[in-house]
């Protein structure tokens, strides 16, 4: 399948989901050094249940694509299923096919909830409910 | 004479297929492609005269000892060193700028003394330093460039003082193509008496050097982006100054007697070559050297500045497309750099690929550099002497679709 499909293209330029939260609970950051990508992810989460997510930053169509389908895979969904998700199934759903380094493009957004996943839970257990 | 189609019969490479399209090879900086001769030189060592050099006894040690000190002098010769004391093997120029910061700069360095560099170096030329600059509490400091991606003169004046103690430059810069003027910079530093650290890495493929008329104390280069294979890096330094320097890395070949409690090292160059070097990688360099030789630096100088004018024309020409580095032709070797406004540079290299066309793309091991130009990345086509004009017609069209696919 051609990489650059339209609806690649379309999410790219068009992300869902992209700016900022206005209360996020967790939030985290995360820079693909080698190719100067950067990828931020709100997450609004209630009762273990990601209510609303936001992404922001700047990166390649595949990078940015691979986050805008994240946010629509994960938006009222609740953390547990959430983090059944591999990176591969997210690559499945894009479609398309990638060669090794540009892989890690579409697994930047993926590490990026994860780490922010990991983040709450830090949090949670440090604070109870929250 | 130049005959071009000569030239890109003597690379195999060149006549392979990459996504069905001719490869078009615009990634010489990296690493060039290698002709059949420095291929064959090779095998025919492997194949011929393979052993172990120096103190053998045996036919081939013999050979291959003189084979690979054969190599050195071509390379002496090649930038017109004294004496092949001067001329020390490494695996890479990244290994040469180490093995200067390490000997040279761990020996002289002290607390408040100053290494001045420029924000255009490579990587390997900023980080041996900020680790031994850590290490003796001395301080780095940056020559600046002006709007046109050339050195600011005025910022080195400034810089230059007593506490400078060594100033390290990149002949050209990987990233923008730019010619540093290093004639006038060594001049200023020994007036001032700092030693001068050239990497010429981006340098020795495409023009004549001619260390003693230049002055330098340290000048490095490696062999695989001059045709020559991977795994051959050169450091050439001043006699004077490698008389005094410590051991590099400690092992066979760089001593001559060892005790249970010291060691006596060897003479030069072998004091700073440990261990079994790389002979058919040096003998494939050598090679190499004499491939360009033949054809001659006037020659290629000459038609990779009419490449580079053409492709500056010609990507010049193409809407939302943003160039990098100097205009003048005689201030830039043959690199051509920029970005599709709106397009990331990976998917720009990507879109290219399809079409045969190999650039790099990313901050190309300038990442103080692009912090400088504000840029996450950049693109880069980097030339040489078998590339064509056709090439970069090539490389436009390419360009033209990257953007249709993005609707720009």
């Amino acid at each position: 399948m051609d990489i650059y499909r339209q609806e690649i293209i379309d999410h790219y330029q068009n992300p869902r989901n992209f700016g900022k939260l206005k209360n996020p609970t967790v939030f985290h950051e995360e820079v693909n050094s080698f190719c100067g990508d950067r990828i931020r992810m709100e997450l609004q989460i209630v009762n273990d249940k990601i209510m609303d997510v936001a992404i922001s930053g700047a990166g390649c169509a595949i990078s940015m694509a691979s986050a805008s389908f994240l946010t629509e895979m994960i938006k009222n969904q609740t953390i547990n299923k959430v983090k059944k998700n591999s990176k591969e199934e997210l690559v499945k759903k894009l479609n398309i096919n990638l060669s090794p380094s540009r892989l890690v493009c579409a697994w930047l957004p993926w590490e990026v909830l994860h780490k922010a996943l990991f983040k709450y839970q830090n949090m949670k257990g440090a604070y109870g409910k929250i | 004479m130049f005959n071009i189609n000569k030239i890109r019969r003597d690379f195999p490479i060149l006549s392979r297929k990459i996504s069905g399209k001719k490869l078009v090879y615009f990634d010489n900086a990296a690493t060039s492609q290698k002709p059949k001769s420095v291929i064959s030189s090779m095998v025919d060592y492997y194949e011929n005269h393979n052993a172990n050099v120096h103190r053998g006894i045996h036919t081939l040690a013999s050979e291959a000892t003189n084979l690979y000190e054969g190599a050195r002098t071509k390379i002496k010769n090649f930038i017109n060193a004294k004496t092949t004391k001067e001329i020390i093997f490494t695996k890479n120029i990244t290994e040469s700028l180490n093995l200067v910061a390490y000997t040279w700069g761990r020996k002289n360095l002290q607390k408040g003394d100053e290494v001045l560099l420029t924000v255009m170096e490579h990587h390997s030329d900023i980080v041996p330093w900020q680790i031994v600059a850590q290490e003796k509490q001395a301080v780095l400091k940056f020559i600046d460039i002006n709007e046109n991606g050339m050195l600011d003169i005025a910022s080195l004046h400034k810089l230059l003082s007593k506490k400078t103690k060594i100033v390290g430059i990149a002949w050209v810069s990987n990233a923008l193509g730019t010619i540093n003027p290093v004639e006038k910079i060594i001049k200023l530093a020994h007036e001032h008496g700092a030693l001068v650290l050239i990497d010429a890495a981006q340098y020795a493929p495409h023009d004549k050097i001619d260390v003693q008329k230049l002055d330098c104390d340290f000048l490095g280069f490696t062999g695989h982006k001059m045709l020559g294979p991977m795994g051959t890096g050169i450091l050439y330094v001043k006699e004077k100054i490698l008389e005094g320097l410590p051991p590099f890395l400690g092992g066979g070949d760089m001593i001559k007697e060892v005790y249970f409690d010291h060691a006596v090292y060897n003479e030069l160059p072998y004091k700073f070559e440990a261990g079994t070097p790389n002979v058919g990688g040096a003998i494939g360099l050598g090679s190499a050297i004499d491939y360009l030789s033949k054809i001659g630096f006037d020659n290629i100088r000459k038609h990779e500045k009419n490449l580079t004018a053409y492709g500056l024309k010609a990507l010049r020409s193409l809407k939302n497309v943003t160039l990098y580095g100097p205009a003048d032709i005689n201030n830039r070797m043959a690199i051509l750099n920029f970005n599709i406004n709106g397009i990331h540079p990976h998917d720009v290299a990507q879109i290219l690929d399809n079409e045969g066309i190999a650039i790099r793309v990313g901050h190309h091991c300038t990442m103080p550099l692009h912090l400088r130009l504000s840029l996450n990345a950049s693109c880069r086509a980097s030339l040489y002497l078998y590339n064509t004009v056709r090439e970069i017609d090539k490389l436009c069209m390419g360009i033209e679709k990257v953007k249709k696919v993005f609707g720009k």
